[in-house]
């Protein structure tokens, strides 16, 4: 079962040179990871080297469908905090 | 020479006020962002060809694409290298003042090794008469300090924040170090050993070295004065402090969780606080990563990939248009110099080119040996003149001397006129005849007579020709304050020893 990105990706290309399995390319609208040559980094390394760098939460999936780093895991920022800023926002 | 060894942490004191030696003035001379003067007359440009990055700073939102903003990390138009080079010739075309060209993210550089010197390496080639240089997080500064050497890279800015990992963990959440994701306090005291080790090995090769500061109250504003004094003790040239940018809309962890920015009151204060242990930055204007223009001013709008792609260029008429240009702007900046002004006095340390001069330690030999007293009123100085009033030789020509007695309380005192044979004849013969000197001041000075000066504990100085011996006197006499004062802390150990 292979990682996916989702469209939280901000195409930093960071992951892309890391995959040891060359699974990673760049695309439009953002990075793919084609499932058929995704091994989960199994064998090579101890954590899948495209989530380990990823700075965006939620913009890779593990194969059962979560997100490897999930809201607030990368950034400290709680998504309350996400959430009183985008109600703030759309008030104005 | 009871003030050796005062003078001996002095010169590596004022290697780092260099915006004044001759060689580190010359690799300044025209970056608008290591030299003050610089930017009000050349201009710089970014270019974003460095998308990934390795660490998270908590100032820092990596959803960074925003064509409105000026601040650091913020981009609007991703660069391949080929691209990238490509506008670097058409703004040097349009802009001729442009003198330096900068990789500093949106990521970091050398997390992007492959595209950052592709980039370098295609410049050197095309335009061999701009400045390369890079702005980075330094976790990965020692990996590269090789290459960054092999492609000319005379500039590099290291951000460091903190050099205490407590403080660290404040700051970075993660950092991706050997395949993993590492947090906490383990992660930034990773960081801050590489970014240090970094600094060193490129004060060793001579390369310049500014260090980046983000001022953020509650976190590092007390802690910075103490990073100013340990990069300055590892060889870094100039400190940049800027204070944080943090505002709730940027979607930064500071905008959104309230961490407040610094006043300019506190601003000041902190770059007070570490200019008493090196030159400070004062006319940072905190840009994009794809800026382009002088300082303070951004037209990268107005090159647009297409605009780009459908310009026609002459390259070669194009760099001999800049260097047109540079030797008028270096014309009217020789002008303006001419016209009475403080001397800038040199320190001739930096003169060696390639390596910096060994620091004194506590445990070295220099600063251990002989026993020093700061109560002693003070010493001579020889200063290179054939008229008695103005510096106006150079220490290989100079065979009149006047020698001044020269100390912190009084005005300098003319004690006698000395012939003493040319060094450029007899350099032995000359530096017995100035044995007894602190200092020599002249106009110009080779570095035989540079290191040899220094293994004798006297401190070669130089000025500009024609610059009044008074004026000369008074300028020694305050950096030699100064200097006595900033190297006190440093003196303890070898004082108490």
């Amino acid at each position: 079962m292979s990682y996916r990105i989702t469209a939280a990706c901000v195409n930093c290309w960071a992951c892309e040179p890391l995959c040891p399995n060359e699974a990673v390319r760049a695309a439009k609208p953002h990075f793919v990871i084609e499932a058929a040559r995704c091994n989960g980094c199994e064998g090579e390394f101890a954590d899948p080297q495209c989530a380990s760098i990823c700075p965006i939460e939620g913009a890779i999936l593990d194969p059962s469908g979560a997100p490897v780093n999930p809201p607030g895991s990368l950034t400290g920022i709680p998504p309350s905090a996400w959430s009183q800023v985008q109600q703030a926002i759309q008030a104005r | 020479m009871e003030l050796k060894v005062v003078e001996r942490s002095a010169t590596a004191e004022s290697r780092l006020t260099s915006a004044q030696s001759v060689e580190v003035q010359d690799k300044v001379r025209d970056h608008p962002c290591f030299s003050k003067d610089a930017h009000h007359h050349y201009a710089r440009m970014h270019v974003a060809v460095a998308p990934a990055c390795n660490i998270q700073c908590h100032y820092c939102n990596r959803k960074y694409d925003c064509a409105n903003e000026s601040r650091p990390g913020v981009v609007s138009e991703l660069l391949t290298p080929e691209l990238a080079v490509k506008k670097v010739l058409a703004v040097a075309a349009e802009i001729p003042q442009l003198s330096v060209l900068g990789i500093a993210g949106p990521g970091d550089p050398l997390a992007n090794p492959e595209r950052t010197f592709a980039t370098f390496a295609e410049l050197s080639e095309k335009a061999p008469d701009i400045r390369l240089c890079v702005s980075t997080n330094g976790l990965m500064l020692p990996a590269h300090v090789d290459q960054l050497c092999e492609h000319n890279i005379d500039h590099v800015t290291i951000t460091i924040n903190c050099i205490d990992p407590e403080i660290g963990a404040r700051i970075y959440p993660w950092i991706f170090w050997h395949n993993r994701r590492i947090r906490g306090k383990k992660a930034a005291a990773i960081l801050i050993e590489q970014q240090l080790k970094g600094l060193e090995m490129l004060a060793e090769r001579g390369v310049l070295v500014k260090i980046n500061s983000v001022l953020i109250p509650g976190v590092n504003d007390q802690h910075l004065a103490e990073v100013s004094r340990v990069v300055k003790q590892k060889g870094a040239f100039l400190h940049n402090i800027m204070p944080l940018i943090a505002e709730p809309e940027h979607g930064t962890f500071y905008g959104l969780m309230g961490q407040r920015t610094p006043t300019s009151q506190e601003l000041n204060a902190v770059q007070q606080a570490c200019a008493n242990d090196m030159d400070i930055m004062s006319h940072c204007r905190q840009c994009r990563a794809d800026a382009i223009g002088m300082l303070g001013q951004d037209r990268h709008a107005e090159f647009t990939l297409e605009r780009i792609e459908s310009l026609e260029i002459d390259h070669a008429a194009a760099m001999e248009r800049r260097a047109q240009v540079r030797a008028e702007i270096e014309r009217q900046r020789a002008a303006k110099r001419s016209r009475p002004q403080p001397p800038v006095l040199v320190s001739l340390d930096a003169l060696t080119g390639a390596k910096p001069v060994p620091k004194s330690r506590p445990n070295d030999k220099h600063a251990a040996a002989p026993a020093v007293s700061l109560t002693k009123p003070g010493f001579k100085v020889a200063v290179a003149s054939h008229d008695g009033q103005q510096v106006d030789q150079a220490f290989a020509e100079a065979q009149t001397f006047a020698i001044y007695q020269l100390d912190v309380a009084h005005a300098p005192r003319l004690l006698e006129t000395r012939t003493v044979p040319a060094a450029g004849a007899d350099l032995s013969a000359a530096l017995a005849g100035v044995k007894d000197c602190g200092a020599v001041l002249c106009t110009r000075i080779g570095f035989d007579a540079w290191q040899q000066l220094e293994a004798a504990g006297i401190r070669p100085l130089s000025v500009q020709p024609g610059t009044s011996m008074r004026a000369a006197l008074a300028q020694a006499q305050a950096e030699t304050a100064a200097a006595i004062t900033a190297n006190l802390d440093a003196l303890a150990p070898a004082l108490s020893a």
